[in-house]
This record gives C-alpha cells, structure tokens and sequence, in this order.
C-alpha cells in the first residue's frame, strides 16, 4: 500500500486544495502520470505519481484542503496481494489511528467513526459509550456541518468549547490538526496550534468553512443562538443578513486568501512612505512608436509602456542597489539584504486574484526579451498556470494601472521587498519647455517603500534616475 | 461536630425535631414496636407515644394518604416507606394530592409532609426491591426531592425537609446507612435546591447524587491519587428544585462531565443533567458528556450478577480517563501536541 500525501508545493504552503483528480479510483497509475491538481497559495499545480500501482482511495476529493502530509489518496503497488476492497479498508483503519503502534491517527479521511471504547465484558453496562453505538458515533449533522451526507468527503469536527474560542481568536480552524476521537479538535489542539504559532487566522473573507457554517446553523436554529452569535458584526452572520439584500457569497481562492494576508502583513508591519513624480515620456511615446512599427514589419510581438517601464526600471534598481533590497531579520538580529540579482514581478490581475509572477534578470533583457518573458509569465498567470518557481525570487514589483486610465496611485509594498513601483496613465498635458507652453506625454510614477530598508533621499534618487531613464530613453533600448 | 452515621444522623434528627416541634410525627410500617425495618425510628415510641409514632397496616397509598389530610390540617407528619420500592402502591396520593393540592385549591393549604425512603441495590433483594426510582418524583412539579449523601447533609436537608412547607421526597440509601461522617451540632437547615462542590477541581466535573455521590468523591479521590486527575465532584442533594447554576459553573470551568447514577440510563437524571450541561455549557464543553449508570436490566438476585450490573468505581474511573482521552488530556502541564507527520 502507497500512500499519496499532500507535497509541499512551496516554500509557505501550509495546506493545498485538490482541484481535480486525474486518476480515478480503480484506474491503474505508473510512475510520472499526472495524478492530481493541487491549489497552493501560489498556483495550481500538477503533481505525479512516485509510484506505480492502482489507486484505490481518494481521500480528499477534489473541492477539500489538507494540510502538508495528509494522505490525500491511496495506491496499491504491485507487491499487495490483497483486494484493493480489503486494502482500502485497512488503510483507512491505519490511518484512523485503529492500527497498533500509531500514534497520529488522522481520521479526516474517516467516513466511518471508530468504535466506541471497548464496552468487552461490559457488554451490558448502561454507561453512554455501551448503550448506544458510541459517543462517537454521532451522525455526521451532530458535531459536523448539517446537511452533508456521510461519505461526502472528510469533514472538520470540534468540541463546542474549541469552536468558540476558535471565534474569539479569530482562528480558522481547518489549520489545526485535531487529535481527539475521530480526529476531532479539541482544546489542547488549540492550544498547541496557537502556541507554536500554525494556527491561522481567518482573515475577513468569506470563505465557506465548514465549521462556521455549522454555527451559522446553529445559530440560526438553536436555543443557543445568543451565546453563539459572533460578537464580530462584520462576520459572516452579518453577510448572512445581508442575503436578503442581494449579497451573494463567493468562495475565496487560496491565491486572494495569501494575497489578502499579505497584504495585511504588509500594511500592519511595515512603515511604509512613498513618493512620486511625473515623468515627460514624449520620447518614450516617440521611441515605442518608432520600435512597433519596427517589430510589426518583422513579424514580431510589439512591446509595451510596460514592457519599457520594467527595463526601465531595472537599470534604475542596477544603479540604486539600495532600493533592490530586503529588510529581514536574521540570527543576530534584523539584517539588510542586498540583492545581486534584479527580479523584477509584474503584477498581473486575473479573474481569480491578482498575481505577481516574476521576470528574472530584467537587468540583463533587452527589452524584447522583457516583453516575452511578460507575455509568458500573464499568460500562464491567466491560465493558473504559473509556477511557484515563476512567483517566487522577486526583488521588486511593478504595478502599472496606466492602461487602465489611472493617473496616479500608490502601491503597497510587497514583503519582504523594499519598493514597489505604481505607474499610471500616459497623457497629454501642457508642460513648460525652455519657456514655451507646449504640449507634452507625461506619466506619473509613485515608488512605495519600506522605510526600515531606505529612506526618503534613496527613494527620491531611485526615482530621479528612474524619471531621468524614461525622459531619454535610449538608454532603455541601449 | 460529632463523628456518626448516616443513620444515626437521621434518627438524632428526626428526635430532635420532635423535641423541637410537638407538630411533627411519624408514620409508617414497623416503625414503632419493631424501631423500622432499618432502625432509624429506634427508641422514638418509647419517647414520643403511639399518637406521635404510628406504626401502620401494610397500605402505602392509605397512610401516605392518612398523612397528606395531616399536613393539609397543619401537622407536620414525616411518612417512612420501608423501601422506594413500595412507594408505588401510594403514587396516586403522593403526585396527584400531595404535590397537587397546594396548587389545584388556590394555595388554601400547603402540604408539609415528607417522605423518607431509602433507595438502591446492592443488598441482594431481588429486582423489585432494590430499585432507583426517585426520578418518578423528581419529575413531577409540586414535589421536592432531596438526596443526602452523607451524615451531614442527612441531617441538614431532614431539618430542611421537615421545615419545609411543600412535600418533600427525603431519598435514604441502602448502601449509605452505615457510613460514618462528621455532623455538625447546631441545627442549620440546608437550602433544599443547592448542590454541593464536595471536591474542587480543573480536569472533568463528575456529578452524582446519593450512594454515587459517594462513589464519585472515592473515585476523584483515586484519580488524583493514581493519574494525576484534579476531577471536581458536585454532590447534587436535590433533584428538583435541581442546582443547575453549580452543575453549569462547574462544568464551564473543567469543560468535560461524567454523570454517574445508579438509576437506569434511558430517561434517567443523567439525562436531565447532560441536558442541563448542553443548555448551560455547550460552548465550553471540549468532549461528549459521558454517563455512567446502571445496566438497563432488573437488578438480577445473584450477587456476581447484582455486583456487575451496578454501576462501581471501575466504571466511574474509565468513563473519566475515557472523556480524558478524547479531550488530550495528560497528567501536570499540557503535554506536546502530536507533531510527527509520517512520509
């Protein structure tokens, strides 16, 4: 028997969500067939299997999340000489901690509720756990979300008391792992999991969670709804009132969840302060013109403001190695970190969050070889298609609203990067040249950045170099 | 304070409220010439005289009846029936005139009367005189029923009882006769309707009444003893009025409960409690509320039978370190979680 256990993926994974399977149950597997897709907090991946065999139960279906290490599927290799019935079975007792010696039983995967505490020759004693099938085995709409039939997929359970402090901590509890019967969370669950600082908080979204949908329920029905209405009046129970007025609650990626909590990390740690200029871009509007028709005569793709805005700025970022920095903490203490290399991420909207995928060595393209890399990495973005590998490195970001209208905004920077650049709209503006009101391309440029890492005279030297490199833009295409 | 048992308790009581109050008498079956099947009513015809002791023919529903007329023209009569048993040959008088009347005729009379009967089994006496059936009364509204575990409480709830204006159920046991304890002097009545916290403690709340009250406090006692288990034991003393305020803070405090009763499960107190403990506590309950009682058969005659139908202090001690269990809970600070993750 193989066990499929959810891989980390990445370097802050904590948990993946299955977004399809592959491979059926019963279908045979060999070694390097796709077997599922997993959603990270960075990308939907495709992961393989190590091993040949048949797969003979899939214990997270595809829509449910388990942490890193859960078994997630079962094969069986060619060495087990049992049926895959009698083979699923047993793995499920294993798993569910049934089998002697094991002392992590995971029982997520646990359809079926363990036997009650052995009743033995008390067969007839009238304590809870032998008059009635066990305390444990509780129908599914007892401890767990209403509504969902048994074999509907793992569920969450947890006491009472877990599921309330879960509320006045704020913590999402699919991240603790439950030890009690049937893999329940109880307090000491909890407990440890704030202890050791892997208890997540739910962020202000409105992710479907199990557990809180059972205490909507609860709360929606019982006699209890007093002691269990969330004091929080922007939880969930208020978006419940609001149905009536027409909100209608989405799901959540984990990609806008990551991002939600980054962002939210970066506002609330990092003192942040930002400037801003104006750049006069009628040559770079000159330039661009002059280097599409170029490429479209020589069948190639055209490149972009932005395409230029990113070359742009990673000869800036060449010159101010200040700027292409990270403040950290390190083993003695807080550190900067200057990086040699110049990746520079894009921030690309989708419909299914914003993404920052990010161009390697922009320092190094020229400017054709920055759109290609670009066009690739937004495509893939689109496509849910990136890699952790194409998000993660970046040592600065580029925003750009311009194509959208924006004259002017300010980015939030993206940790544990120190700048972030934000660029609006190219427009045509009256400008004073040599004492003469003329006519002028001119774009607004606000580099936001992590004041631990630079300072107001850095940022503004960035962005003069920066200003000055769009004002004569050879250089970019030099 | 003197050291004495629990029968005692209850005889010096019920002596010295006849001292006290000329109101008070006592009726039942063998309670005078022979001194009670149970000798608590031991030297009291001599004392007080046939008017005040009255012994009875075998009729439970005529002298219950005889002494609820009693109480409703203003004496204070204090009924024994030999056994909770017999009890249901006089049901009719106790819940449909005794716990009725003051309520049925505008409150016109109260009925001071109390009942004292002694429950449970363990003695080899057969199914059908060693049953736990005061939930019968404690069910209904109008009666009281109060549930002594020890000397001292038998004497403060009898004062309570005998003082009392309503019909109160006075629950003896058995198996508690001859335990000794220490009695207060001074006769300060219980409030009927308050449970007792007989042993503080932060890991699991135990609750019991009576004999198991007895046994629950014995086994928290082991539990500290042997595992390392701070179990709280609230003593109920009375079933209804019922002390949910203590059952509810209690349980708030340690998050999980065993109930123990020597009554039947289905439908039994335990029910009523871990109902109690689901309205008042469910957002600090960590596991199931376990209850622990006797098997759901006639209390069979054989001792080995008897003995193992009974609910002991084995059964009490696993349904504890069971709820423990499910909860991670492990001797001093809280142990580490599981961390390993097989690959």
């Amino acid at each position: 028997m193989i066990e499929i256990r959810m891989p980390r993926l990445s370097d802050t994974m904590e948990e993946g969500t299955i977004t399809s399977w592959t491979a059926t149950v019963g279908s045979t597997v060999t070694a390097g067939d796709v077997l599922v897709e997993i959603e990270t907090d960075k990308a939907v991946m495709e992961q393989e299997a190590f091993e040949s065999g048949t797969l003979t139960h899939i214990v997270v279906p595809a829509g449910e999340t388990a942490r890193i290490g859960e078994v997630i599927a079962v094969l069986d290799g060619p060495d087990d000489l049992e049926t895959p019935a009698q083979k699923g079975s047993s793995a499920a007792e294993e798993l569910r901690g049934d089998a002697p010696g094991d002392d992590a039983p995971d029982s997520r995967l646990d359809d079926t509720p363990p036997a009650p505490p052995a009743a033995g020759s008390d067969a007839t004693r009238a304590d809870t756990s032998a008059a009635q099938p066990g305390d444990d085995a509780v129908p599914d709409d007892v401890d767990g979300p209403a509504g969902r039939a048994p074999g509907d997929g793992p569920r969450l359970t947890s006491s009472p008391l877990v599921r309330r402090l879960a509320r006045e901590h704020g913590v999402d509890l699919s991240s603790v792992r439950g030890t009690g019967p049937g893999g329940r969370i109880v307090r000491r669950d909890l407990e440890a999991a704030l202890d050791d600082g892997t208890a997540r908080q739910l962020s202000d979204d409105t992710s479907p969670h199990p557990l809180a949908d059972a205490d909507q329920r609860r709360t929606a029905g019982g006699p209890s709804a007093q002691t269990t209405a969330p004091a929080d009046p922007t939880s969930r129970s208020a978006g419940a009132a609001d149905l009536a007025r027409g909100s209608v609650e989405h799901p959540t990626t984990a990609a806008q969840r990551i991002s939600a909590e980054r962002l939210t990390q970066s506002t609330s740690t990092v003192p942040q302060f930002s400037v801003t200029a104006t750049a006069d871009v009628t040559d770079l509007v000159a330039l661009r013109s002059t280097l599409v028709a170029e490429l479209v005569a020589a069948g190639r793709a055209k490149v972009s403001m932005n395409d230029l805005v990113v070359r742009a700025c990673a000869l800036a970022l060449r010159a101010h190695p200040d700027v292409n920095a990270s403040y950290e903490a390190g083993p003695e203490g807080p550190v900067l970190l200057r990086h040699e290399r110049v990746n520079i991420g894009v921030a690309v909207a989708t419909d299914h969050g914003l993404v920052v995928p990010v161009v390697r060595d922009a320092d190094t393209l020229p400017v054709s070889g920055v759109h290609d890399a670009v066009a690739g990495l937004a495509a893939a973005a689109h496509a849910r298609r990136l890699t952790v590998a194409q998000m993660q490195g970046g040592t600065f970001t580029v925003s750009n609203l311009g194509m959208l209208g924006v004259e002017h905004f300010r980015a939030i920077v993206n940790p544990p990067e120190a700048a972030i650049l934000a660029v609006g709209a190219v427009r045509q503006e009256p400008a004073v040249v040599d004492g003469a009101v003329v006519v002028r391309d001119r774009m607004t440029l606000t580099v936001s950045v992590d004041h631990r890492a630079v300072d107001g005279a850095g940022a503004a030297a960035f962005l003069q170099t920066l200003v000055g490199l769009l004002e004569r833009p050879w250089a970019i295409v030099g | 304070m003197s050291m004495m048992t629990y029968r005692q308790a209850v005889h010096d009581t019920l002596q010295a409220e006849m001292r006290r109050d000329p109101d008070v008498l006592l009726i039942g079956e063998e309670i005078g010439v022979f001194e009670g099947s149970y000798k608590i009513t031991a030297g009291l015809l001599a004392e007080f005289g046939e008017k005040r002791v009255r012994d009875t023919p075998i009729a439970e529903e005529g002298f219950t009846g005889a002494a609820v007329g009693a109480a409703m023209l203003g004496l204070r009569p204090v009924v024994e029936i030999m056994t909770i048993n017999f009890s249901l040959l006089a049901l009719d008088q106790i819940i449909n005139h005794a716990a009725k009347i003051y309520g049925m005729f505008g409150g016109q009379t109260s009925v001071p009367l109390v009942i004292r009967t002694p429950g449970g089994g363990g003695q080899q006496l057969g199914a059908t005189h060693s049953q736990n059936i005061e939930l019968f009364y404690a069910f209904v509204p109008g009666m009281k029923v109060v549930a002594p575990s020890t000397p001292a409480d038998a004497k403060a709830l009898l004062l309570a009882a005998i003082r009392d204006d309503d019909p109160v159920l006075f629950l003896e046991n058995l198996a508690l006769y001859n335990t000794r304890g220490e009695v207060p002097d001074d006769d300060t009545p219980a409030e009927i309707g308050r449970a007792a916290v007989t042993r503080a403690g932060t890991d699991i709340t135990l609750i019991g009444y009576s004999r198991m009250a007895t046994v629950a406090l014995a086994v928290a006692e082991d539990l500290a003893r042997t595992d390392g288990i701070d179990v709280e034991v609230v003593d109920l003393r009375s079933l209804r009025p019922l002390d949910r305020e203590t059952i509810v803070a209690s349980v708030r405090k340690t998050g999980c409960a065993v109930v123990v009763e020597d009554d039947w499960l289905t439908y039994g107190i335990g029910a009523e409690i871990a109902a109690t403990i689901s309205d008042g506590a469910f957002d600090h309950l960590d596991a199931p509320v376990r209850r622990v009682a006797m098997a759901e058969v006639p209390l069979p005659y054989a001792k080995p039978l008897e003995t193992a139908a009974l609910p002991s202090t084995h059964d009490v001690a696993r349904a504890v370190r069971e709820t423990l269990d499910a909860v991670g809970w492990s001797a001093g600070a809280p142990t580490q979680p599981t961390t390993e993750t097989r690959s």
